[in-house]
């Protein structure tokens, strides 16, 4: 039982990062139909930038700075230099292929993940930088199983910066154009809505989470390099379709499901096939959750059935 | 007729350029040696290492214009980036080949090196490789050699510390799935049985994951005595980490990958206690070692990383052979470097056995103590 809820613990953390990622993904889907592959390296950057930042804030004075001054500067930092990257890279690179066939801008997007990775190790070097144990200290326990205090903050902060989307996105001005251009970008350009404006919101928000999830997982791990957003990125991709892309509540629904199926696949797949099976398979027991998912539900779990637009 | 004009610039450049090519002093040779090894992706840090130590062997070897073939020779280091996949790894190995070097000096993983001795074999080129896998020296060619110890050799010493030193009577292994990984914790397994101790649990992860909770959650139900890694410090930091975090008491082990300054600054203050072993002696212990040390840090500005000294040795090795010999032809300096006696940085005995392995195999055991790796024991490993 103790076991359980540990996993479960752990799953919900590293579920509630690929909810946040998984986000940017389905927005930018939802309103231009582009899987932007490029986004885990949004990632990856604001996650190097709060660590060189909270490096430098608390390595020059360990005792002068307080924790919660480094990491909300770090993230002061990390949010804008994010958003900045997202919006040029949809001005520059995708906004140029809007008509284009929808190859060219998913290559576009794959290019654009290699030049920022490439940048990024050129700028920080090849090296792991480590994010200093700051936030770290105080562990909870209940009964056998532990949380600490680091992972309560990423799971509220989590839980708290989606519901704000979700208000965003049907409470507002923005978030009515936004619905509006992703049912049809013609028609809610007739109708008045800029639709530039609200594609280009889109990527920028997507960014600014996506710059959260990097300090979280910057924090949580302690490490950052300039190809940890490769793997954040396929996994939070799959999070999206597990959810069913295009759809806010089911990319939050799909990072979560797959943190926990992750977490209790390690964990429970050897006792329940005797170790016929290892942790060796995890990753292999997670997608195919995704291809059982797909095959009876082609379009994610909350995902509407639509035709093909393009 | 702006192409006209266009071409005739290119084509003048192109033969100022031939006239350069062609121009190197008349008495010097260039002798070509291959490298390769991650030099992008989650490894890269390591491969870095690596070539540094080469370059500075290269470099070195240069400036005392060593004659071979009768002329004086000048080493040059063909790099590559095999990107730590072994697909790409054969791929890279052909188009060094096809540089028409004369020996290699690589590659870094057992997992790229072995697929790649084969197309080196082909063409008769020796090659030195930091592989530790056992496999590596084990497919009956007669031109691979080794940097380092092999998994057997360290494995051996780290599971004979674990149950003898140690005192465990239960051991959880984890490992990477790597050539390397799995390699290098099979052996330890096999090591702790021989002595008596017992495998509670064998968990698995990749070399490029960073969430480790749900196969420790499930180790730590199993309550062993230590926890051994076979994998990277990029893993072994925030596996520390974790550990700590779920109130984990047992000491984690690794190999050589973990006893890095990477694996301390990951693993920042949960990283004391842990244990990792590496092949030889101590760099301060060693004379040419501490000359080697201090010819790193003012060439690189920085300290050697854990590899940068063996692939130093490495590349002397194959130098002193050619020296020996007094060619750079593959045929001519092989038997060379099977007899091979010399005292390098990283060992007083450099020597290899029929099959490429190092002869001397001694193991240091370090621990992590104040923040700093420490020496805690050498041992002569009794496997071979």
């Amino acid at each position: 039982m103790d076991i359980l809820l540990q996993q479960l613990i752990n799953g919900v953390t590293v579920g509630s990062v690929y909810a946040l990622v998984a986000l940017g993904y389905t927005m930018v889907y939802g309103i231009i139909g582009l899987i932007n592959f490029a986004h885990g390296d949004v990632v990856m950057v604001g996650a190097m930038v709060a660590t060189s930042i909270v490096l430098a804030l608390v390595g020059a004075d360990p005792t002068g700075v307080s924790a919660w001054v480094a990491v909300g500067s770090a993230l002061l930092l990390a949010m804008p230099v994010c958003m900045a990257l997202g919006w040029t890279a949809e001005r520059f690179a995708y906004r140029p292929l809007r008509r284009a066939p929808r190859l060219a801008a998913l290559i576009t997007a794959i290019g654009i993940s290699i030049i920022i990775q490439n940048v990024a190790m050129m700028v920080w070097g090849r090296n792991y930088l480590s994010f200093p144990h700051i936030i770290e200290a105080r562990v909870f326990s209940i009964g056998d199983a532990r949380i600490s205090i680091l992972q309560i903050i990423i799971i509220v902060a989590a839980a708290a910066i989606m519901s704000g989307l979700t208000l965003l996105v049907h409470r507002t001005r923005l978030g009515t154009a936004m619905r509006a251009t992703a049912q049809n970008r013609e028609v809610a350009g007739l109708m008045g809505v800029n639709i530039n404006t609200v594609i280009s919101a889109a990527f920028v928000i997507g960014s600014l989470l996506a710059a959260v999830a990097g300090v979280m997982v910057a924090a949580y791990y302690g490490v950052a390099q300039y190809t940890m957003g490769f793997i954040l990125g396929l996994k939070a991709f799959t999070a999206a379709v597990l959810g069913g892309i295009g759809n806010l509540a089911g990319a939050m629904l799909g990072g979560l499901l797959l943190g926990i199926i992750e977490s209790l696949g390690a964990g429970y797949i050897g006792d329940l096939t005797n170790g016929f099976f290892g942790s060796n398979y995890q990753d292999v027991f997670s997608f195919i959750v995704l291809i059982l998912v797909l095959v009876f539900r082609p379009s994610g779990l909350l995902g509407e059935r639509v035709g093909d637009r393009a | 007729m702006q192409l006209g004009k266009g071409f005739k610039m290119l084509a003048a450049t192109a033969a100022t350029l031939a006239v350069f090519a062609s121009a190197p002093a008349a008495a010097e040779q260039v002798v070509k040696l291959g490298f390769a090894a991650p030099l992008t992706g989650p490894q890269s840090h390591y491969g870095e290492d690596m070539r540094n130590g080469l370059t500075l062997a290269l470099e070195e070897a240069n400036a005392q214009k060593i004659q071979l073939n009768g002329k004086t020779a000048r080493f040059e280091l063909i790099s590559k980036d095999d990107q730590a996949d072994p697909r790409t790894a054969v791929q890279v190995a052909q188009q060094i080949v096809d540089e028409g070097v004369q020996g290699i000096l690589g590659h870094f993983n057992s997992g790229t090196t072995i697929p790649a001795s084969s197309v080196y074999n082909g063409e008769g080129l020796p090659q030195i490789a930091m592989a530790t896998s056992p496999e590596y020296t084990a497919q009956g060619f007669d031109t691979t050699f080794r940097m380092m110890t092999s998994d057997t050799q360290q494995g051996a010493a780290a599971g004979e510390f674990i149950v003898k030193d140690l005192g465990a009577k239960t051991v959880a292994l984890i490992d990477d799935r790597t050539a390397y990984g799995q390699g290098l914790a099979d052996q330890v397994a096999k090591a702790v049985e021989v002595h008596g101790g017992k495998i509670v649990a064998r968990e698995y992860t990749t070399d490029k994951a960073n969430d480790f909770t749900a196969i420790l959650t499930n180790i730590r139900s199993k309550n062993p005595d230590v926890i051994f890694f076979g994998g990277l410090d990029a893993q072994s930091g925030p596996m520390r980490r974790q550990m700590v975090r779920l109130g984990i008491k047992a000491p984690l082990m690794s190999g050589e990958m973990t006893r890095s300054d990477t694996f301390l600054k990951l693993a920042g203050e949960d990283s004391e206690g842990t244990y990792a072993s590496l092949a030889g002696v101590p760099l301060q212990q060693m004379a040419a070692g501490t000359k080697f040390e201090e010819a790193y840090k003012k060439r690189f500005n920085k300290s050697p990383g854990v590899y940068a000294p063996y692939a130093y040795d490495g590349a002397w090795n194959m130098i002193t052979a050619m020296k020996e010999a007094g060619s750079s032809k593959p045929a001519d300096y092989l038997p060379k470097l099977r007899s091979l006696q010399r005292s390098g940085a990283t060992s007083e005995s450099i020597a290899y056995d029929e099959k490429g392995d190092l002869k001397e195999i001694s193991v240091t055991i370090y621990q992590v103590k104040g923040g700093k790796w420490e020496m805690i024991k050498t041992m002569v490993s009794n496997a071979n």
